[in-house]
């Protein structure tokens, strides 16, 4: 069963159940300093192994960049 | 001064000079204009990563490692307390744990002019989730203090709007919140040359924030410099005391006697 989120604003298809962790890799994003929020609630790097994408998730990964 | 140090949520600095990361043409102008400016803080933002094109792309972190910096995460571009609050908890996460954030909730997007109720509902939220609040505030005393009496840490009058250069326009109203708020205040926004930092230096400021002031410079790395030494010279003239003024009234400053003209 194919999971549909937004991440990051854009819609996204994923075939297959998937953990956080695993979207990380699949956006090869594993070894950036990022930070994970789903549905407006951050998804703390230690649970990224076990939280499930859950379809229709609204998904922002973050970074730090160049600010006043 | 050896023992001169800005102590910022229990935590000791060298450097009264905070600045911000934005604006440089690249990642190596702002390691070289940051180091040369000698500041210790730094700010940075929170965006969305740029998901697909990234792979290789050059991170700020690495450019301003965590362990040599202590970094000041924002919340730029956030116009209520719910979007400032969200910023700061994805921040803590990005940042494992740190909790020192500059709070900073805009008005408008003409004026970036501080929503000052906004910015205490945000206060009183991250306080109580144990961040520690440097605020970005407009410079009504009465405010000010009221961000020092929800727990902020350090509040940040602005001397004028962000990133217009435009110096201190009120230094009687800073001054008035230098004299009665205990934590340590720094201006933050509108400082335009190395006189402007000095100047709010010798009111009494704690430190100064700025970013475009050296980001916009002709040459960055060179006003980092200047701003370095300003921070430091307004600080020295403050801690110094400057002379009473005496308006229309001089004094020489060589003896009056002595002279070998003949006395009448």
């Amino acid at each position: 069963m194919p999971i549909r989120v937004t991440l990051n604003g854009e819609p996204r298809e994923f075939p297959a159940p998937l953990t956080f962790s695993q979207l990380v890799d699949e956006l090869d994003l594993a070894s950036k300093r990022i930070a994970v929020e789903r549905n407006g609630e951050i998804v703390p790097r230690s649970r990224l192994a076990e939280a499930a994408v859950a379809d229709g998730d609204r998904i922002e990964v973050v970074v730090a960049v160049g600010g006043g | 001064m050896p023992n001169d140090k800005l102590v910022v949520a229990g935590r000791a600095y060298d450097s009264r000079l905070l600045v911000g990361t934005g604006k440089y043409r690249d990642f190596d102008e702002t390691r070289r204009a940051i180091e040369a400016s000698g500041a210790q803080i730094v700010t940075v933002a929170i965006r969305r990563m740029n998901i697909g094109q990234n792979a290789n792309e050059p991170n700020l972190l690495d450019v301003l490692p965590p362990s040599k910096y202590t970094l000041l995460p924002n919340t730029a571009g956030c116009y209520n307390a719910q979007d400032a609050v969200r910023t700061l908890r994805l921040a803590r996460e990005l940042l494992d744990g740190h909790a020192l954030v500059k709070l900073e909730v805009l008005g408008d997007a003409e004026s970036l002019y501080p929503n000052m109720p906004e910015t205490l509902a945000a206060a009183k939220t991250l306080v109580s989730e144990g961040f520690q609040v440097m605020a970005y505030c407009s410079d009504d005393p009465i405010l000010a203090k009221q961000l020092e009496d929800l727990g902020c840490v350090a509040v940040m009058p602005l001397a004028s709007l962000i990133g217009s250069g435009m110096g201190i326009i009120n230094p009687w109203n800073l001054q008035i919140i230098i004299d009665r708020v205990k934590v340590p205040v720094l201006v933050d926004a509108g400082i335009g040359t190395a006189s402007d930092a000095a100047v709010a230096m010798e009111l009494g400021c704690d430190g100064v924030l700025m970013n475009t002031a050296i980001a916009k410079a002709r040459d960055p790395v060179r006003m980092g410099r200047a701003m370095k030494l300003a921070v430091e010279a307004g600080r020295e003239a403050f801690l110094a005391g400057r002379m009473a003024k005496k308006p229309y009234q001089a004094s020489a400053s060589s003896p009056e006697t002595g002279l070998i003209q003949k006395s009448a």
